[in-house]
């Protein structure tokens, strides 16, 4: 795979052969984690493999909470509470598959935006982009779902308010929502059904990631420079690369150890840090908390939701010219969906030349406010909607849709680049020196082991 | 257009499979086939996928409590009874001749949403008073009887009753919607009115609703 010239598999045995003639799988496994990878991959490469082991750790978790949980709206919250209880060591599952939601997603958004910095996205990795947008949607689904699960106040009142949305598409919504729901409100049907698509979608997610690896295997790996590996030659390729094993495995392993240091300080000391003290009180459809809030990792695009009300001068022309159709309710959910649309076509709006944000000198600002719009749209979205905050959503939900449909596509005409370095190599070295390929006089600096 | 296009019945060879449409007449007949068969397998698809589809819709159970009567012999004036009735809450209260003349008095133009928003009458009346509370047994409206979903129209929160908010009515706490002593969105995000569900006396003791 990738077309970077390397070594291939070659069964050795008597019995490597006889299996390799009939399913070449060690030979997949092996071309597969023996990938020439650039070798000048900083730190902002390592989301992947934290990604991968945050999938296996709330898969492994989940099964086992799936064996002492009651799907029933009855017996559900009090099911979480003999987990919590009852069950020996149930308390560390719960907390870790309920964390390991939120450092899944704090590394998948590092990981996003690890693509939107280096153009990660650009020819000829958009099937990827594609996929792992797909797989952020899927991810985005089984949290929201996992949340409902223990049947607390946010698990119901959050149930409502997100099928809601869907009550808003013009003529159909209703009978949608109420199909999704399985009755006229959030009741034993929806928790049973969320709990099936809750078990089911991490195994859609788990296929996803494999075709999401096959993609840039296929591809190769973009990295900070985003200049392509040289594949003029075996020894080129191997002067800009290092096999994925163990180099990588390696150093991946060394960054998740230190992340999962910090993790399980807070699944040990503040395990309800990020939950919402409201989901410990038992699901009542009679009384509403007095501020619904989704978890953190919706927050952004939550903001976006309820930017958009009947007197933002959009609205109100959309609704003028659909004859009312569109409305600020289904404005706002058409916009929500909307942010993650256009972050997913970003590889046919971006339209610079240049791959990396590295040698663009105007992207790097406008990339930045970004990052910071992204955060402001976070705390906007878990302040109530009254007040300054739905203008200050608002603002952030318009630089959000003018990154990618205005900047991004102009920027590639205004900006002049600056020059890449040519090869993978020539980067590795102005970082490193000569001291990692031990043989220039800066090795003389690292004392002999 | 089909992709495989047969010169005669017969032996599937290269030869045969590479003859052109335009010299071969009888294609027709294999066209034919060929869309009639694909046309079954959409219907049959489809016929398979449906019962998967249609399964999460309302089982039939849930189906069944679609009505509900509800026994307001209790229910003494100035109180409200809430009752979970398909999922949400309704309101029904049973108000004072004091909160009826305030109700009354208000002026449909004052309204921001002037739809009765009340199914058990005409489509398109007005939001008055007279049109939003629920007809006694006889067919007379005193006004007596309001009966509400309690689900605000704004993020569908439960809005706290007995006179609460600036008009005397209720008020949703989540982000300050004020309804007055008909329901009636007043101030606030809510776009509409608080929705009444169908609703009938079947006797002097007994609401239906659904």
């Amino acid at each position: 795979m990738s077309g970077i010239p390397h070594d291939h598999y070659e069964p050795k045995s008597n019995s490597e052969k006889w299996l390799h003639s009939r399913l070449p799988i060690v030979g997949l496994l092996y071309d597969t984690l023996m990938i020439p990878t650039p070798k000048n991959l900083n730190w902002m490469w390592i989301w992947g493999i934290v990604l991968v082991f945050c999938l296996v750790m709330q898969i492994i978790t989940g099964i086992i909470l799936v064996m002492h949980y009651t799907p029933h709206v009855d017996l559900a919250f009090a099911s979480v509470e003999h987990i919590m209880r009852n069950v020996n060591g149930g308390w560390a599952i719960r907390y870790i598959h309920q964390n390991g939601a939120s450092l899944f997603f704090i590394a998948v958004y590092l990981h996003i935006f690890r693509g939107l910095y280096y153009g990660s996205y650009k020819a000829p990795r958009e099937v990827t982009w594609i996929i792992g947008m797909l797989i952020y949607l899927m991810m985005m689904g089984t949290a929201f779902m996992g949340y409902v699960l223990p049947w607390g106040q946010m698990s119901f009142w959050g149930a409502t308010v997100i099928t809601g949305l869907f009550g808003a598409i013009p003529f159909v919504g209703e009978a949608i929502q109420t199909w999704l729901l399985g009755g006229p409100a959030v009741d034993n049907a929806t928790l049973n059904r969320f709990l099936s698509l809750h078990y089911l979608l991490p195994f859609v997610i788990l296929g996803l990631v494999i075709v999401h690896i096959w993609a840039f295997h296929t591809t190769g790996n973009n990295n900070p420079t985003g200049v392509e590996v040289r594949r003029t030659s075996k020894k080129d390729a191997e002067s800009d690369t290092l096999p994925f094993w163990p180099y990588f495995v390696i150093k991946d392993l060394f960054a998740l150890a230190v992340i999962l240091v910090a993790f399980f300080a807070i699944v040990g000391f503040m395990p309800n840090y990020l939950g919402h003290p409201d989901n410990y009180i038992e699901a009542n459809p009679l009384v509403t908390p007095a501020h619904i809030v989704p978890e953190w990792y919706f927050l952004p695009f939550y903001a976006i939701l309820r930017a958009f009300d009947g007197d933002v001068w959009v609205v109100i022309a959309a609704e003028f010219l659909t004859g009312g159709i569109i409305d600020a309710k289904f404005f706002g959910v058409l916009a929500m969906f909307g942010a993650i649309i256009v972050m997913a076509l970003v590889p046919w709006l971006d339209t610079s030349s240049v791959r990396s944000g590295r040698y663009r000198p105007m992207f790097k600002p406008w990339f930045w406010v970004f990052v910071i719009n992204f955060f402001v749209l976070m705390w906007a979205g878990a302040m109530p909607a009254e007040g300054i905050y739905p203008y200050i959503a608002l603002i952030g939900s318009a630089y959000w849709f003018a990154y990618f449909l205005v900047i991004l596509p102009l920027l590639g005409v205004l900006e002049k680049p600056t020059t890449p370095p040519s090869t993978i190599e020539d980067d590795f070295n102005a970082h490193y020196g000569d001291a990692a390929s031990g043989n220039g006089p800066a090795a003389a600096k690292i004392p002999a082991e | 257009m089909a992709l495989v296009q047969l010169a005669h019945w017969g032996p599937l060879t290269r030869e045969t499979l590479s003859v052109s449409h335009a010299e071969d007449q009888s294609s027709t007949r294999r066209d034919f086939l060929y869309y009639a068969t694909g046309g079954v397998g959409a219907v049959v698809t489809g016929a398979a996928v449906w019962p998967l589809v249609n399964q999460m819709n309302p089982s039939a159970d849930v189906q069944a409590a679609s009505t509900m009567r509800v026994d307001v012999s209790g229910v003494q004036e100035g109180t409200q009874l809430t009752i979970l009735f398909l999922g949400k809450p309704v309101f029904i209260r049973r108000r004072t001749q004091d909160e009826i003349a305030e109700a009354r008095a208000v002026a449909v133009n004052d309204l921001v949403d002037s739809d009765s928003r009340n199914p058990n009458i005409d489509g398109g009346a007005d939001a008055s008073d007279e049109n939003r509370s629920l007809a006694l047994p006889d067919g007379t409206n005193t006004g007596e009887w309001l009966v509400m979903i309690g689900v605000c129209t704004h993020l569908g929160c439960v809005p706290i009753g007995d006179g609460a908010g600036e008009f005397n009515g209720w008020f949703c706490p989540c982000h300050g919607s004020h309804y007055d002593n008909s329901g009636r969105i007043r101030k606030g995000p809510a776009p509409e009115n608080l929705h009444i569900p169908n609703a009938s006396f079947v006797d002097d003791i007994t609401i239906l609703l659904g």
